[in-house]
């Protein structure tokens, strides 16, 4: 409507000036007060998700006897916690490594079998599709303290499971439950990616000549790689902080995720819980999540509006 | 119309598809679209299905315990209990002191995890859909904004439970500003409210995310138009955003209620395991099951699963949250209705919302 009006009083020829002036209204005493606040709401959102986090990293740097200082700035300074995490105690190097290993495979175990169902799911039509659609929602629904007494009893090989291997304290026991729950996140998300890709694109592939299968691989597989990579990171933080799969089956503490091996800090000085050194490891778990976040941001909102976050 | 093309496409061969083809997208398409899925079919119905259903059986069966008389050796293997598993919920045997009085720990399970559920899905809507609407007038500062709120969803639950641990210590900083001297994490009602706002604090940034993808699906002209008509900022809200919001936010609630009714990690890590004040079901289930007492633990998690399975029906049916949104399904529906619902197929979706959020 403004630019209607404003188009109008050019053809009435304005001056330079006043068209700048048009197309920059000052703000009335209103629209200024809105202005300022929804500056401050916005300070607001985000000291409130920011302030408990700048407490966890303030209290990772202090020195590890003042753990509960509620100083806001830690005085004196100190690394001796992010020492400490490392300690021969704690596990926690090989505890990183483990959780490398394990959020790796499952992400890409899930990307391998979520792609080609996401692109069914996102072009094809078939009958039962929607059955497909429910199952694949219920899976990403169900809570996962269901799979602990039939596959717990399963991995330590009780009876009537004494036909199994012995799957405690191994990878595999965390990685294929996992899957429960990071398989429909890559599938949902990923149909959604495929979806916003025009279909016109496979059309003209297949006129040129190209196969369904063809047209998928060379056509949309590269334009859909940024979903992919999304997917990738989303899955890959859901597996990466997964505990209660891992608390459960890996008990041996040079098996442990990361998570596991956090909630297990005791302090090597008396009995006080070392939440100096437990910060610590919080921060150094959480850094590089915020790092991937904090640069693919916008699709990792995109991604998970696609619904479907555990 | 896609029920059609699925028809035609499993009865005829392929080779004779160039003939009568209307679409070159909808051909032999049933064939491919299985096989495609059929691998993760079949890693959903190993990881999930079948330990389903084996929980299922599990949960009427009982570990064998004592001595065998027959071998004189310890017991091993397990039998048939029947419903005993479920029966034993109501009898009066475990009774703990929680937030309920003396009830039977899996009722004071129950109820925890009903109470927080209900506590913290509220509170984090409230907020949640306060901080979009705050977002969605942003001029400036949308990124940082953006970036402030994807750190308490990247924080892992247990870091996050570990931190407000550190938080609530009873020397720690809540009490220093609030100038108390409340034992936030001994097991009591202070505990549950702990772990109420370590919870809302994680997942209320979520539910604003998904609330302003779906304010953004609505079009500035509606309230420009309502504002023509003289509607207060109040009754905008109520009579414009609210209704056009309400699919999306819907979606956003009923994953938000799922999640919270297993709540695990928070209570866990915060004030621990086997405290009954802040005790989930979840909690509960892991506790019996790594006593390897498999059948109470399978029966927990079971009645656990149908419950998440009835809210989430109650959500679909009463709330209509539409969780499939596929336009194809949407047809053949609407041709089985024989006349077409209008506001079904305005509402933005779960689906689509990821086109409506770039």
């Amino acid at each position: 409507m403004s630019t209607t009006a404003s188009e109008a009083r050019t053809e009435s020829h304005l001056s330079a000036d006043e068209i700048a002036a048009l197309a920059h209204p000052k703000p009335s005493p209103k629209a200024r007060i809105g202005l300022i606040a929804s500056y401050v709401g916005m300070a607001v959102i985000v000291l409130y998700c920011i302030v408990p986090f700048y407490w966890m990293v303030v209290s990772s740097l202090r020195l590890p006897t003042e753990g509960l200082s509620t100083e806001l700035i830690p005085r004196p300074a100190s690394t001796e916690n992010y020492v400490a995490v490392f300690g021969p105690g704690n596990n926690f190097g090989r505890s990183l490594v483990n959780s490398v290993i394990v959020s790796g495979t499952t992400t890409i175990l899930t990307l391998l079998f979520g792609i080609v169902a996401a692109y069914a799911l996102a072009r094809l039509k078939f009958r039962g599709k929607g059955g497909v659609l429910w199952l694949i929602m219920a899976c990403s629904m169900f809570p996962l303290v269901v799979l602990l007494p039939p596959l717990l009893k399963m991995f330590s090989s009780t009876e009537p499971f004494t036909w199994f291997p012995y799957w405690i304290n191994t990878y595999q026991s965390v990685i294929l439950p996992g899957l429960s729950f990071g398989l429909p996140l890559a599938v949902w998300n990923l149909t959604a990616f495929f979806k916003q890709l025009p279909v016109e694109l496979e059309q003209a592939a297949m006129v040129d000549g190209c196969t369904p299968g063809v047209a998928f691989r060379k056509v949309i597989l590269p334009l859909a790689a940024p979903g992919v990579v999304t997917t990738a990171i989303i899955v890959f933080i859901g597996s990466w902080n997964e505990f209660l799969l891992a608390l459960t089956f890996l008990q041996d503490p040079s098996r442990q995720t990361a998570t596991v091996a956090i909630s297990k800090f005791t302090g090597s000085t008396g009995f006080d819980t070392p939440y100096g050194t437990i910060m610590a490891a919080g921060v150094l778990v959480t850094v590089p999540l915020l790092i991937a976040v904090l640069i693919f941001q916008r699709r990792i909102v995109a991604g998970l509006t696609a619904g479907g976050v555990k | 119309m896609a029920t059609a093309t699925a028809e035609s496409s499993l009865s005829t061969v392929q080779g004779d598809g160039h003939k009568r083809k209307k679409n070159a997208l909808s051909d032999g398409q049933g064939r491919l679209a299985w096989m495609l899925l059929a691998p993760t079919l079949l890693v959903i119905l190993v990881v999930a299905g079948i330990p389903v259903a084996m929980s299922i059986r599990e949960s009427f069966f009982l570990s064998n315990t004592g001595v065998d008389p027959s071998t004189g050796l310890i017991a091993s293997g397990e039998k048939f209990v029947g419903l005993q598993n479920f029966a034993a919920i109501f009898s009066d045997q475990d009774l703990v002191r929680g937030n309920w009085g003396s009830i039977g720990r899996f009722f004071n399970a129950f109820w925890n995890t009903t109470a927080i559920t209900v506590v913290c899905v509220i509170a984090e809507t409230i907020i949640g859909v306060a901080m979009a609407l705050i977002m969605a007038k942003a001029f400036r500062g949308k990124g940082l904004v953006r970036a402030g709120i994807l750190v308490p969803w990247a924080i892992p639950t247990i870091v996050s439970a570990l931190m407000w641990k550190l938080i609530f210590d009873a020397n720690g900083v809540m009490n220093k500003i609030l100038g108390t001297q409340i034992l936030w994490l001994a097991d009591n009602v202070p505990a549950f409210w702990a772990v109420f706002i370590a919870d809302v604090w994680k997942t209320a940034p979520f539910i604003g995310l998904l609330t302003l993808a779906g304010l953004q699906t609505i079009p500035a002209e509606v309230y420009e138009a309502a504002k023509v008509d003289g509607a207060t900022t109040w009754q905008q809200f109520v009579r414009i955003t609210l209704p056009m919001v309400r699919p999306t936010l819907v979606v956003a609630v009923l994953f938000r209620t799922l999640d919270t009714l297993r709540m695990f990690d928070l209570p866990y890590g915060m004030v621990g395991p086997g405290k009954y004040h802040v005790e989930t079901l979840s909690i509960f289930s892991y506790l019996e099951a790594t006593q390897s007492r498999y059948g109470p633990a399978a029966a927990y998690a079971i009645i656990l699963f149908l419950y998440v399975l009835l809210i989430a029906f109650l959500f679909v049916r009463i709330l209509g949250a539409d969780l499939i949104s596929d336009p194809d399904l949407k047809k053949t529906k609407k041709k089985k209705k024989t006349d077409g619902d209008a506001s079904d197929a305005a509402s933005p979706t779960a689906l689509e919302m990821a086109g409506g959020a770039h």
